[in-house]
């Protein structure tokens, strides 16, 4: 299959990674939060690449499946997997009904409500500490198990966020390639036209947004369970931008420009870190002169100059 | 059959009546053109038709059906497409894909079976891909197909409106000033398409200003001048109609 | 009765510097169609170059003076270094640009400043003032008053003076007004330069009450965008009522309600309001042209 051939590759790599370097920190640590950053930024790209649709305020329903894993398994002592299907059906009805309002603003309304959002969740995160352990969060999360084994160790983990994160990129590439995906691009284009070629425009833009959601909660349970803790922290306004910002850095509207940005922005602070102080203000830095030099994204950019390099080399010039 | 009735339809912005009292009939296979001074009120009809605006009064039946105040995707639904007079092409898609969307109401993959890609899925997307392909031809615009959208020139843009309309089948097909911005090739090859559509047997809705091209190929011509009905017709007689000259070219 | 008083004058307090704030916003907005998520920041840097200045020794009014032209001078620099080269960019490109300005903004004030709090001491003496059963700080009433003056000067300059009616021009058609003359490219620069004074004006009326630290811009600058959009974005006017009723409602919520949801109290009514009428209060509808 021509079309996934990318995807297998990445896939080969991702999956062989651990084999050809044993025991490393980079790959087994520091690959499950690319991991969980990509499927992310994966579904991110979904509703903002493919829909149009901006959302500021993704990392809460990342929040919402880690939250609800920690409160269910911890509190309420359900099974991780029940757990996990009581959150993501949390959202899926959070999500399909706040859709219907939301996604009918447009531009820097749309931003500010989604931020909004964002910022509620949060802050109930902190504020409802008898539910929620406040900032200090919950740990203690039961172990996971997938066919009767245990996954307690980072290599298992590594492989169980790999494959989630390898189902998001081919569900991410089979949409875009289909008439689901088509739906999503007309309505980006243009949404006038899109309902005169009989798209439910509302109806997409809602089902995109809670497939979206949901794939953002799934990753959040796991990466409860993973962390073996849950806290405010990690599912601020601020966290909801970081991914915004990988979305964009690759290439808004395609699947592996946001594997590319997640990427990046993954190993940035790693990389910045020798730099101490100045990290954060060379990380905004590295941001404005990327948005500002290459618009359309890394990727995406990469991608049209090797096309206009290769078509070069063919008409011999 | 009568295909579009309109009755008093009326449309009020403010102040300003854009339409007032417009009642008339389309019968099916014909090619019926709407002309009128510039503003007239031809695009507000046309957005009107279509349910982008809502009528402050009046009614419209499509096939029988009353379609008034319905959402424009469920008039697409029964069988009504539209090109624009303000190029609504998909840009951030090839010119095959944003024909493929005109497929859409002709295939009915959803969005988890486009994920997981059912075998089912892969077959209609070939089945959606030959349709377009069709279109495509009918239009003259086969070997464009692979090329953005975006790069294509103002010309063939509007060519690939109309194939994108014509994927979805329509039954009565609006096409808004399609001939605006064309050089002469370009419009006698406009002429020949829109005759050909017709003979496909869709009713072809036109809102013109180029009046050789409306005269050459409409069997029914209506004018409308300051939102009203001025004039209604075959085109020798709206022609020679005193009133239709004097709107024109002022008392 | 006395509590909702009180929860007045506190709200009103706030309210005055998110109106600023959102008025800043709301001039970057109407000149450039950019919403400038370092906005926060201008705040942030105003107070913290005031305070650095006075512990150089230099005196309170001075201190303040130069604080507002260096902040300027920022916003100066994001036009000509992160908004220019960037103009023919989407919606979403401006966004991330003005929010990675904002980080390196922040990344700066952080070497520069640390991450301690400080404070600014208040314009007057510091005796509060008994209204009925409520109080007031006299700093209080600086806040209100600096705000109002400012604001009337902005709607004087937009309204009365060549310069804010050619800005005006650049946000309503960029093209003619370059065609009859203006250079468009300066008037972008005096905006930003406005609106970073603006922010700084209100860092050194808020800073006296509130204290401030290199974060501390951030929640301001998120506040003022509700607010400007509270009011229909691209509306001056609105942007300034919006604030103030923002900080009012937050303020007389937190105070009934619940004070650890004070900032959630907010966003719910700028949601509520969005819900409602997308275009804000005093937003006009936009209608797509086919």
């Amino acid at each position: 299959m021509k079309r996934l051939s990318g995807f297998a590759i990445f896939a080969a790599v991702c999956l062989l990674l651990p084999v050809i370097f044993p025991d490393n920190y980079y790959v087994t640590v520091v690959g499950l939060t690319i991991f969980v950053n990509i499927t992310l930024a994966v579904s991110l790209n979904l509703l903002m690449g493919y829909a149009g649709q901006i959302s500021l305020g993704h990392a809460a329903f990342f929040g919402l499946g880690a939250y609800s894993s920690a409160i269910l398994t911890i509190k309420y002592g359900l099974n991780p997997w029940l757990a996990m299907i009581f959150g993501a059906a949390l959202v899926l009805c959070l999500s399909y009904v706040l859709s219907r309002p939301i996604l009918r603003l447009k531009g820097h309304y749309l931003a500010m409500a989604t931020l909004g959002l964002g910022i509620i969740v949060h802050i109930f995160f902190v504020q409802a500490d008898e539910l929620t352990g406040g900032p200090d969060g919950i740990s203690g999360l039961p172990t996971l198990s997938l066919f009767g084994v245990p996954i307690d160790s980072d290599i298992k983990w590594y492989f169980v966020l790999c494959s989630y994160m390898l189902l998001s990129v081919l569900f991410s590439l089979n949409i875009a390639d289909s008439r689901a995906g088509r739906a999503l691009s007309a309505v980006h284009g243009s949404e006038i036209a899109a309902q005169m070629m009989g798209i439910d425009t509302a109806k997409v833009k809602s089902y995109i947004f809670v497939f979206s959601a949901l794939m953002a909660t799934i990753a959040g349970s796991l990466f409860a369970h993973q962390q073996d803790f849950v806290s405010p922290e990690s599912f601020s306004f601020f966290f909801s931008i970081e991914l915004v910002t990988m979305v964009v850095l690759g290439g808004l509207g395609s699947t592996f420009g946001a594997v590319m940005g997640a990427f990046i922005l993954s190993i940035l602070p790693e990389v910045l870190i020798v730099f101490e102080d100045f990290e954060v203000l060379i990380f905004g830095l590295i941001l404005m002169v990327i948005m500002i030099f290459l618009p359309e994204g890394l990727f995406v950019s990469l991608k049209n100059r090797a096309a206009i390099m290769l078509s070069k080399r063919e008409s011999g010039s | 059959m009568t295909l579009l009735k309109v009755k008093n339809l009326e449309k009020q912005f403010g102040g300003l009546k854009a339409i007032s009292d417009l009642s008339f009939s389309v019968p099916e296979n014909i090619i019926f053109s709407i002309i009128g001074p510039n503003g007239a009120g031809k695009t507000t009809l046309f957005n009107l038709l279509t349910s982008i605006y809502k009528p402050s009064t009046g009614s419209i039946f499509f096939k029988d059906k009353e379609i008034t105040g319905l959402p424009p995707f469920k008039i697409a639904r029964l069988g009504m497409s539209r090109t624009f007079q303000n190029l609504q092409v998909f840009l951030n898609m090839s010119t095959i894909e944003n024909v493929m969307v005109g497929c859409h109401l002709r295939s009915k993959a959803g969005l988890l079976a486009s994920a997981i890609r059912l075998p089912s899925v892969i077959r209609e997307e070939k089945e959606v891909r030959r349709m377009a392909e069709e279109a495509l031809h009918f239009c003259g615009l086969s070997e464009y197909k692979d090329r953005p959208a975006a790069g294509l020139p103002y010309g063939l843009l509007k060519k690939l409106e109309v194939a994108r309309s014509l994927a979805s089948r329509p039954k009565l097909l609006l096409m808004d000033e399609p001939a605006a911005g064309l050089n002469d090739t370009e419009t006698r090859e406009l002429c020949q398409l829109i005759k050909r559509i017709c003979e496909s047997g869709i009713t072809v809705l036109l809102v013109e200003h180029n009046m050789t091209l409306v005269m050459e190929i409409s069997q029914r011509v209506l004018v409308l001048n300051y939102g009203r009905l001025l004039a209604e017709g075959p085109p020798e007689q709206i022609q020679k109609n005193p009133d239709v000259i004097a709107a024109y070219l002022g008392e | 009765m006395d509590q909702l008083l009180q929860f007045l004058i506190s709200g009103l307090t706030v309210g005055s510097i998110y109106a600023l704030v959102a008025l800043g916003f709301s001039i970057i907005y109407n000149a450039s169609d950019v919403v400038n998520f370092a906005q926060g920041e201008f705040v942030m840097i105003g107070a913290m170059s005031a305070i650095f200045l006075m512990k150089a020794g230099l005196s309170y009014p001075l201190a303040a003076l130069l604080a507002i032209a260096i902040t300027a001078g920022v916003g100066l620099a994001l036009e000509k270094f992160a908004i220019e080269p960037a103009k023919n960019a989407t919606v979403v490109s401006t966004i991330i640009i003005t929010i990675g300005a904002s980080i390196f903004l922040r990344g700066a004030a952080l070497l520069i400043w640390g991450k301690e709090i400080y404070g600014l001491p208040p314009f007057t003496s510091n005796n509060p003032i008994k209204i009925g059963n409520a109080t007031i700080l006299p700093q209080n009433l600086w806040v209100m008053l600096g705000t109002a003056v400012t604001v009337l000067a902005v709607k004087y300059f937009f309204d009365r003076t060549k310069m804010g009616k050619a800005i005006l021009a650049c946000s309503y058609n960029k093209k003619a007004a370059y065609l009859v003359g203006i250079n468009v490219k300066k008037m972008l620069l005096v905006a930003y330069g406005l609106s970073a004074a603006l922010g700084a004006a209100a860092g050194l009326l808020v800073t006296p009450i509130t204290f401030m630290s290199y974060g501390a811009g951030v929640m301001l600058g998120l506040k003022g965008f509700c607010a400007a959009i509270l009011g229909g974005m691209g509306n001056s006017m609105g942007a300034v009522l919006g604030g103030i009723l923002l900080g009012i409602v937050e303020t007389v919520g937190a105070g009934f309600i619940s004070s650890g949801y004070k900032d959630a109290i907010a966003f719910f009514v700028i949601l509520l309001v969005l819900f409602i009428k997308p275009s804000g209060i005093l937003g006009k509808g936009e209608a797509e042209r086919v």
